[in-house]
């Protein structure tokens, strides 16, 4: 320890026990600050005391010096576990950092570009409640006449799941110029995951088909919640639901598949169970809420009614998120 | 003086002795109340862990000088069930967690050098040394 500190603590401290002065304890928190950046440990500022001490009252130093050899064998463990706490500090930092780099990747693997199909506005919003997402979205666009999504949520969260979702972009890719019916794609991807992830990760996915010459939307489902539809001409919900196991559990498992025709005004929401078990204070956010919401901005452009319903339900959440948040909107103009 | 003493560990009574012997000989080495502290304290842990882990083992406390400069070195051997996991106890967090005191790390950090040789069924072998500056 430079010898400059322990002369200026014990100044600091002559002084202060001459006058008692506001000033000086002032002056002690900066020199406080100093010590902990010159990395002073607590039982070597007790040592700088205990000589400041007997230096200010030397008749007593005979009788209170051992209490402090007490206070300094007190104190080595207090330095240990703020020695240990630093380290452990900066080992978090490092692992953030990897987890930086971690997220870059997944970003950058997992890239989607919106189709461009005509008569079709699509919105979405994709907001991961930690640093790494557990929800999955991936278009596919054929000749500006198709334009394919899945919505997935991979229980799981991290590096593992970021796998997951390659496998499932790389399986819908391999199918975009062959049979590329739900029911088909789920089944392909069905098996690709069940052959390479282990027993503990599944995956839920929504995968749906637009075609835009028929204006139809062709739909399947493995396990994930239901989309909604609305229905312009009768201002009403209905939910778009179609049998499958979820991905990843069983080798053979038959997906359903059903198509509806889109009229003007139209729009098809999908969406994870981030958005549907929105928590607030009062409880889960009710579905009516969701559906009420989502009236008041039918008329908007596609993007624009995803991003009002992300920003309403944040703010009833408390500014959180409890976990990964997903809307993708298909809406006939 | 010799330049080597040591203590052996049988009992809980053992390890104050061993704490003893190291604190007089960092005080007659000219170590400060701070160090003096640090090592005993560092003695403590590793005779505790003889106690808890080895069943029996020896503390021994050694002068030491090279390259003009002075210390003091502790050899903590037993014959106990040895360390499996070398890495594991040398983490931060491993053995403060469970509560079991400042652990591998801690000594290391109270001490200058250190060094562990530990092999599963035969036993472990802890060098520390702490220089005077």
């Amino acid at each position: 320890m430079p010898q400059e500190v322990g002369k200026q603590y014990s100044e600091l401290l002559r002084k202060y026990v001459a006058h008692e002065n506001e000033t000086d304890l002032y002056a002690a928190q900066q020199v406080s600050r100093k010590f902990i950046e010159k990395k002073i440990s607590p039982e070597e500022v007790i040592s700088l005391h205990k000589t400041s001490v007997e230096k200010i009252f030397p008749d007593l130093a005979s009788r209170i010096g051992p209490s402090y050899d007490f206070l300094i064998e007190m104190m080595i463990h207090y330095g240990l576990a703020l020695m240990e706490h630093q380290s452990l500090v900066r080992k978090q930092e490092s692992m953030e950092i990897e987890m930086d780099v971690a997220v870059k990747v997944q970003d950058m693997l997992l890239e989607t570009t919106v189709p461009k199909v005509g008569g079709l506005d699509i919105g979405i919003v994709s907001k991961p409640a930690n640093k790494m997402s557990g929800d999955y979205v991936y278009f596919i666009e054929s000749g500006h006449e198709e334009a394919c999504v899945a919505v997935a949520d991979v229980m799981g969260k991290g590096i593992p799941a970021a796998l997951c979702m390659s496998m499932i972009k790389f399986g819908m890719d391999s199918l975009r110029e062959k049979a590329n019916d739900p029911r088909h794609v789920l089944e392909v991807i069905n098996q690709i995951v069940e052959k390479s992830m282990d027993d503990s990760m599944f995956i839920s996915m929504f995968y749906g088909k637009y075609v835009a010459s028929t204006s139809t939307f062709t739909f399947g489902s493995a396990g994930h919640e239901p989309a909604l539809l609305y229905r312009a001409a009768e201002d009403r919900f209905v939910e778009l639901d179609a049998k499958g196991l979820l991905l990843g559990i069983s080798k053979d498992v038959d997906f359903q598949q059903e198509s509806v025709e889109l009229l003007s005004g139209d729009f098809i929401v999908m969406l994870t169970d981030g958005v549907t078990e929105g928590r607030n204070a009062e409880g889960f956010i009710e579905e009516d809420v969701i559906l009420d919401m989502l009236r008041d901005v039918k008329n908007l452009p596609a993007q624009q009614i995803v991003d009002h319903l992300y920003t309403e339900l944040f703010k009833m959440q408390n500014y959180m998120l409890h976990d990964d948040f997903t809307l993708v909107l298909y809406k006939k103009e | 003086m010799s330049n080597r003493s040591s203590v052996e560990i049988f009992t809980e009574w053992d390890i104050v002795a061993a704490r003893q012997l190291g604190r007089n000989e960092a005080k007659n080495s000219g170590f400060g109340t701070v160090d003096q502290a640090r090592i005993t304290t560092a003695i403590s842990e590793l005779a505790r862990n003889i106690y808890l882990y080895a069943g029996k083992g020896k503390i021994e406390i050694e002068r030491v000088s090279t390259d003009g400069m002075k210390g003091m070195t502790i050899i903590a051997s037993d014959e106990g069930p040895g360390i499996p996991d070398l890495r594991k106890v040398m983490e931060d967090g491993f053995s403060t967690s469970g509560g079991l005191g400042a652990g591998m790390p801690g000594v290391k950090r109270l001490m200058d050098d250190f060094k562990v040789e530990s092999e599963v069924g035969k036993g472990t072998t802890i060098t520390a040394t702490k220089w005077l500056r």
